[in-house]
């Protein structure tokens, strides 16, 4: 059972952190608090996705002191293709955010609240 | 956006640093293909120094980048990514094939090569965009921003 | 040239959605211009890809040179090259219908909607034809914000109903993320075919079920399912007149054909899609009742159409769930149709919004008087979604419940079939009031009320006649396209 969760810490603690998100996006009524939940929840998934690539005793997939003509020994290095799937992902979640603000802007400067509940009840006035 | 500071330290701290601020990005960009960093990562540090000076010095006219000249920055760095990306059609490649430019290199260099004018135009293209961003976000009300009357 | 079509479908909208910014700061026109050159591009080289994959099958398109699964590829196949000749098409008809809207605005937003616009048809396009599993999030996450950004420029109630439509679409494009990590961890690829290949390895494993289940859930949140519909109704209420048409049209369909995908082309021998099946066939059912039962209530037409969207998607789900040949070319045909019906209808609306300044339906009182070809079409387009001959709604429905008569799933009959009547309530309801009630008599009222401009009244008229012909030559269509797209094998 511990080894269970010993050796799983980091699904522990991605879906801790996904639920953490989904909790805060579905429950809280601020839509500033729903957009940083957002972003907890995209942070979740990053750890998740890095956390695939790693090896007992590998090194960070850069060649130091390589000449570029050897083959590197592939199997001492951790995997890099999450990472670079991952800079994608961060990407994507900063243009999510900069969308999310202007839109968070824009119905600050009309309405003055941010509270969801007010603002539906105004928007069907 | 008021300007809340407005010392001798900031100012002279902000002039400092800038250069070097630069410089690093350029670093960043440059060593993206052996080292952590690349395009997207420069491009951020880039944009922070103009955002760094807009937060510092706003009575300036916008430094170096107003928004007309951000959405240029950001399309002409795009418009490099696809027009690389397009060129390899002219040697007879797949899209982004950097391998078939008839460049006087060796086969490794050449799409090194290829991918650094990729990482140029990204760089290019993300802070022209974070500095979009940050001018959208912090703007005083503007007139052609009203939204509509609601239905 | 043309050798490189499937990544010209993709790049092709993309360059020139980064090159019209800069060519609207010299002159509107060109850029207007520039948007439908880019659309008919991508039009031409979606046409060619199906010419030639109708005759000789898939078309691999490799990346960067990269041999798959190193590298992303594009695969082409009759049904990826049909909905991208299908997203082009109502893209050039939305983008002649804008035009009237967009020349009253300034030239810098103008060139911004464009581009944004085309920045929609690239990630739409792309999610068609791309054959890697984190190159269709990719894709996914650019058509949904260009998508955002549309839909929250109209009035400020379209950016309250954005916001929700943002976090619930991140929230769906995050668990595809997540059942692509799952899927990555336990085959060790991104390419489509390649897990497809080892799949019978892995097939029976938890987390395997874990992937398919989230990444169902994430295309059906995307694709409007009950009970995670509640974004579209807002979303598609508020939206601005010029995009609507089109992402009314297009957006939620290809989150289904990507689950359709993901679903029968690769993932089919495992177990848990039979079960995933079965429950996407339950939520499509409540889906087209709910949708129905919804739309009735509505007094603004727009709203009305949203809520009938979500029933429509419930047919498509209901059709590629059920699974038997009927069924999937029902669900096929009714994705055109839909597109076709859905797309003139919404452009209807905003015409007649663009004239008398409502969407209400106590103002469509007595309007064919004043705008007989657009009610024309609405009425053809109506009769199409009640599912009456000749029109193509009544075929596709055909086919569903065929499908649904073959797997002995009355229960579903039923629903099909009560769902029509339903829409003919709701449908009556416009063209009775646009027929048949006397028309409010003011002066200034009879001088706004006229037919719309031709830009705006060719696209909806083209719409109609389409219905039309679809329906009178669904069996051509069927027989030469849409027969070749099914999955092969297991029928």
């Amino acid at each position: 059972m511990m080894s269970d969760i010993l050796g799983h810490l980091n699904y522990w603690l991605a879906t801790l952190l996904l639920l953490i998100g989904l909790h805060g996006m579905l429950i809280r009524p601020n839509l500033v608090k729903k957009l940083m939940a957002m972003n907890v929840m995209q942070v979740a998934v990053i750890m998740f996705f890095i956390s695939l690539a790693v090896k007992t005793g590998g090194t960070a997939p850069i060649e130091l002191h390589g000449d570029g003509h050897t083959t590197p020994h592939a199997a001492a290095y951790i995997n890099p293709l999450p990472h670079a799937l991952m800079l994608t992902a961060i990407v994507v979640g900063v243009s999510t955010t900069g969308v999310a603000l202007a839109l968070l802007i824009r119905i600050y400067r009309y309405y003055g609240t941010l509270e969801e509940p007010e603002l539906l009840q105004r928007m069907q006035e | 956006m008021k300007p809340l500071f407005g010392s001798v330290v900031l100012d002279v701290a902000c002039r400092l640093s800038v250069p070097f601020i630069i410089l690093f990005a350029i670093y960043v960009i440059v060593h993206g293909h052996d080292s952590p960093g690349g395009g997207f990562q420069g491009g951020t540090i880039l944009a922070a120094t103009f955002i760094l000076i807009r937060m510092i010095r706003q009575d300036v006219k916008p430094w170096g980048l107003d928004r007309t000249g951000a959405l240029v920055l950001a399309c002409c760095g795009l418009l490099l990514y696809t027009g690389i990306g397009l060129l390899s059609f002219l040697f007879a490649g797949n899209y982004l094939d950097y391998g078939v430019f008839p460049l006087p290199l060796e086969a490794g260099k050449i799409r090194f090569m290829g991918s650094f004018g990729i990482e140029i135009g990204v760089s290019m293209g993300v802070t022209g965009v974070l500095v979009l961003i940050f001018d959208a976000l912090t703007e005083e009300d503007s007139q052609d921003d009203k939204p509509g009357e609601p239905t | 040239m043309t050798a490189h079509a499937p990544v010209l479908i993709v790049v092709i909208p993309l360059a020139i959605a980064v090159l019209v910014p800069l060519v609207s700061l010299r002159s509107d026109q060109w850029a207007r211009s520039l948007v439908l050159l880019a659309l008919l591009g991508a039009m031409t080289c979606a046409a060619i890809a199906l010419a030639q994959t109708l005759s000789t099958g898939p078309w691999h398109y490799h990346l960067g040179g990269w041999e798959p699964p190193w590298g992303i590829e594009y695969v082409l196949d009759p049904l990826s090259s049909g909905m991208a000749l299908l997203i082009s098409a109502v893209a050039i008809l939305v983008a002649i219908y804008a035009g009237p809207h967009l020349s009253g605005w300034a030239a810098s937003r103008s060139g911004l909607f464009s581009s944004l616009f085309l920045l929609l048809n690239t990630g739409l396009l792309g999610m068609v034809v791309t054959g890697d599993f984190f190159n269709l999030y990719v894709f996914l996450e650019i058509s949904s914000l260009a998508a955002y950004a549309l839909l929250a420029s109209g009035t400020i109630q379209a950016t309250v109903a954005t916001f929700r439509y943002l976090i619930i679409g991140t929230i769906a494009a995050t668990f595809y993320l997540l059942g692509v990590g799952y899927l990555y961890a336990l085959t060790g690829t991104l390419n489509m075919a390649d897990v497809a290949a080892r799949l019978p390895a892995v097939a029976d494993s938890s987390p395997f079920i874990v992937a398919v289940i989230f990444i169902a859930v994430g295309l059906s949140i995307k694709a409007a399912l009950f009970p995670m519909h509640g974004w579209l109704p807002d979303a598609y209420a508020y939206a601005p007149p010029t995009v609507i048409g089109f992402i009314s049209a297009v957006m939620a369909k290809v989150s289904v054909y990507a689950l359709f995908r993901v679903l029968y082309f690769i993932l089919r021998p495992a177990e848990i899609v039979e079960q995933t099946l079965t429950v996407l066939s339950w939520a499509a059912a409540i889906a087209i009742l709910a949708g129905s039962l919804l739309a009735v209530a509505q007094r603004d037409i727009r709203r009305m159409l949203a809520y009938s969207s979500v029933g429509q998607m419930g047919y498509i789900m209901l059709g590629f769930a059920l699974g038997t040949r009927a069924a999937l070319i029902g669900a096929l045909l009714h994705m055109l149709n839909h597109a076709i019906m859905k797309g003139c209808l919404f452009l209807a609306a905003g015409g007649v919004q663009w004239r008398t300044g409502s969407c209400n339906l106590d103002d469509f009182a007595g309007i064919s008087r004043h705008m007989p070809l657009t009610m024309a079409a609405v009425v053809v387009a109506a009769i199409s979604m009640i599912g009456l001959p000749p029109t193509a709604g009544f075929f596709s429905k055909w086919y569903l419940v065929t499908g649904a008569i073959q797997v002995h799933a009355w229960v579903f009959v039923a629903v099909l079939i009560g769902s029509s009547l339903l829409s003919a309530v709701y449908f009556f309801r416009v063209i009775e009031w646009a027929y048949l009630r006397a028309p409010e008599c003011s002066a200034t009222s009879a001088i706004r009320h006229q037919e719309l401009p031709v830009q705006m009244l060719m696209p909806i008229l083209l719409l109609a006649t389409s219905i039309l012909l679809l329906g009178l030559f669904n069996q051509t269509v069927i027989s030469h396209v849409i027969q070749y797209a099914l999955p092969q094998g297991g029928f």
